[in-house]
């Protein structure tokens, strides 16, 4: 180490970064010379025609060369790392708060109806942030603690979401009897799809797992009498206040509290549902973490192998958080099937698996405040950039590589020990050696 | 019977294709023992550049059709061996000390990048492509159906056949072929008898980048429409195939290819079109807990 750092000269190499710029630049303009050098039309006849867009290539073979010459001026050949992105002070500053920031987020969690209670736009942006933080939570078991990656897991949420739908059609079952129902459900599932393959390595599952989730979505498209088609289910009976409904009757929840009716108050009541659900994952999974099941899933999470010569029964451990996981899922499911009143194969496509997957990835798998804020900056941040809306999918996959390299652990990179010898002590993401199973 | 021939002949066609990308996610396991989850998107990508590349030659005044192709060729396997190394630059060689599920958590990101990049710069209509090889031949004909073997066909058959002898010749005689054997048997030992690793597997991802492209060619010439979603389903078919042939193998890979792409099109024909991809994803589910290792593959050792 002391050899490289003095060899690493303190005026910087410049012909090595322009050599690397230039050949940055040259593979960006191979890369990039007719994808987006050249746009396919469909021109006036029909045929494809191509239209020239010199400029856009020559901005980006230009921001290849600069981004890398920067790089090369400021790292060297040094390895960067995300510390040289936040200055000292301000990572001191928020390891002091960060014990405290989950209450005041729970504080403002809770307060946002009664804040912003005539903002329907912010209030519906709260609930879908809701939606994603608690199907992320549920996610978080499956991948952040039992270290088992699935890619299918908006098939459980499909399967959630339909059970309530069928069953509400169908049955005329109420919202509070079909939830539960949905849950089983989805952990049905999760068991039968989960026992025969979860005895295969981990890239094998996270495949399988993604066949699965595209198999449930392509019977939900075929099979046009029971699902409706890619047309969907619509006019889903919408949640009432334990059997009173939303409406200006006479018996409806606002007449019957003396309250003059406001549409708003659904919305109101739909948040806090979801506030309730989500905080129900969060306190089992924080509850079973500490429970001989979840240390066991932490520990596979690490070592299978040794796991194993432990005497823990993998399969039924690894059985155990799939159904947990998708059990949340379920429950989610049948909320967003309640909340929109429709629902249609288009809700429960691969990009939705992507999307809570690399909610999980940026929150930090297995941290649960991680999650949470990973899901509120992203949706949030969607809603932000909403004029750049076609960008966002590929700045969330460049997200999703830029955390593997930098921060594997994930923004909240900090751990506390589930179990510990005497004394709990703040674990930092460096100190934490990678499962490496 | 006419239908069931007719059937094989378009059954072997497409297995030729998945073969040709299975063989992308077949070396990369051997090598790294990693799904390489963006390759299908590779395979997008290059049927994207071949796309453009013909247009282009068009507007240039190339118009005979043999030489058009030769030149496509060269320009997709070219730019997209460039799109695998990369990736691998990228995406993956950072990660190679990394906790297991990161090189594949990269994969997905990656994945999800360049078909959204396709989409951006190209759009996300359907492109489609005139016919540029016509004809055929009849082989036989009855009363109410004749079967058809066209031009496209052949090419693609052949075309597999060739770069299969081609590929197998580099693995079996070359320097190359031999230092990605080594570094498939055990990447550490590799290095250390003068294996530069590093090199061997970007050589691996260009290699299977331009396999993919040929692939993505004769998918467009084939179907004559792509759009930037083709490479998830045949990604998850070719691997599939991989799979089932047994991973790490390369005979395996084409066997599996042509036994998915018969399995596909007797599906279509004999059942239900709609369930054809349910019933790929369904084979690599069973294959999975029934066969794990493949029909040709070994079984997998598990080191400490």
């Amino acid at each position: 180490m002391a050899h490289e750092a003095q060899s690493r000269s303190p005026s910087f190499d410049v012909w090595r970064a322009l050599k690397n710029a230039t050949l940055a630049a040259l593979v960006a303009f191979g890369l990039f010379s007719l994808l987006i050098g050249l746009r396919t039309e469909q021109g006036p006849t029909g045929a494809l025609i191509l239209i020239p867009r010199a400029w856009e290539l020559f901005w980006l073979v230009a921001a290849a060369f600069v981004g890398v010459f920067l790089r090369e001026l400021l790292f060297g050949r040094q390895r960067e790392t995300l510390a040289h992105f936040i200055p000292a002070p301000v990572r001191t500053a928020v390891a002091r708060i960060a014990p405290y920031f989950r209450y005041a987020l729970l504080g403002f969690a809770l307060a946002v109806p009664v804040i912003f209670y005539n903002d329907r736009y912010l209030l519906d942006l709260s609930i879908q942030i809701l939606t994603y933080v608690m199907l992320g939570w549920g996610l978080n078991i499956v991948v952040g603690l039992a270290g088992l990656l699935d890619l299918g897991y908006v098939a459980f949420y499909a399967v959630g979401a339909y059970s309530y739908a069928l069953l509400a059609q169908n049955f005329g079952l109420s919202f509070w009897i079909c939830l539960p129902l949905a849950g089983i459900l989805a952990a049905f599932w999760g068991i039968l799809l989960g026992f025969p393959v979860l005895r295969l390595r981990g890239d094998y599952l996270a495949i399988v797992t993604l066949a699965f989730g595209e198999i449930i979505r392509l019977v939900l498209i075929n099979w046009q009498s029971l699902t409706g088609g890619p047309n969907g289910i619509s006019g889903i009976a919408r949640p009432s206040f334990f059997g009173l409904p939303f409406t200006a009757d006479d018996n409806g929840f606002a007449a019957t509290f003396g309250f003059e009716f406001s549409p708003n108050h659904r919305v109101v009541f739909l948040y806090y549902l979801i506030l309730i659900l989500a905080l129900i994952t969060n306190a089992v999974t924080i509850r079973l973490r500490r429970l001989p099941i979840g240390r066991a899933w932490e520990a596979l999470r690490e070592d299978e192998i040794a796991c194993r010569s432990l005497g823990i029964n993998t399969t039924n451990t690894k059985l155990t958080a799939f159904a947990i996981g998708a059990m949340f899922g379920g429950f989610a499911g049948s909320f967003f099937a309640t909340r929109q009143g429709f629902i249609s194969p288009e809700s429960f496509t691969f990009g939705e698996s992507a999307l809570v997957l690399a909610i999980v990835v940026l929150g930090g798998m297995g941290s649960q405040i991680g999650v949470a804020v990973a899901a509120a900056v992203m949706l949030g941040g969607f809603e932000l950039f909403r004029e750049f809306e076609q960008y966002r999918m590929l700045v969330f996959g460049f997200a999703m590589v830029a955390i593997m390299i930098w921060r594997p652990r994930g923004l909240v990179a900090t751990r506390l020990p589930s179990v510990f010898l005497k004394e709990r002590k703040l674990v930092s993401a460096a100190m934490v050696s990678e499962g490496r199973g | 019977m006419e239908v069931f021939v007719q059937q094989l002949v378009n059954g072997v066609t497409l297995g030729s294709i998945y073969g040709l990308i299975a063989i992308g996610y077949t070396m990369v396991y051997g090598i790294i023992g990693m799904i390489n989850f963006a390759h299908g998107d590779v395979f997008m990508v290059s049927a994207f550049i071949a796309l453009i590349a013909f247009l282009a030659l068009v507007a240039l005044g190339v118009t005979a059709v043999p030489l058009a192709l030769f030149l496509v060729l060269l320009i997709a396997m070219a730019l997209t061996s460039l799109y695998g190394w990369a990736v691998e630059r990228v995406a993956y060689r950072p990660l190679r000390r990394s906790f297991r599920l990161a090189p594949l958590i990269s994969a997905i990101g990656m994945s999800i990048v360049l078909q959204n990049f396709v989409q951006i710069a190209q759009g996300a209509r359907v492109k489609p492509l005139p016919p540029l090889i016509g004809g055929g031949y009849t082989l036989i004909e009855s009363d109410t159906f004749a079967v058809r073997l066209s031009n496209v066909q052949i090419l693609v058959v052949l075309t597999t056949v060739a770069l299969m002898a081609l590929f197998s010749w580099i693995i079996a005689r070359t320097r190359l072929g031999r230092d990605m054997r080594a570094c498939e048997q055990d990447l550490k030992m590799a290095s250390l008898v003068g294996v530069d690793v590093d090199r061997t597997i970007a050589l691996t991802f260009v290699i299977g980048a331009a396999l993919a492209a040929v692939a993505g060619i004769m998918n467009l010439l084939y179907y004559g429409v792509i759009d930037f979603y083709i490479g998830f389903v045949a990604g998850v078919k070719a691997f599939t195939a991989a799979v089932l042939g047994g991973i790490g193998s390369l005979p395996g890979a084409m066997l599996g290819g042509l036994l998915i792409g018969l399995i596909e099109t007797f599906w279509s024909a004999y059942f239900t079109i709609e369930y054809k991809d349910v019933a790929a994803f369904s084979i690599l589910v069973i294959v999975l807990i029934f066969l794990p290792t493949g029909i040709l593959g070994r079984p997998e050792i598990e080191k400490v």
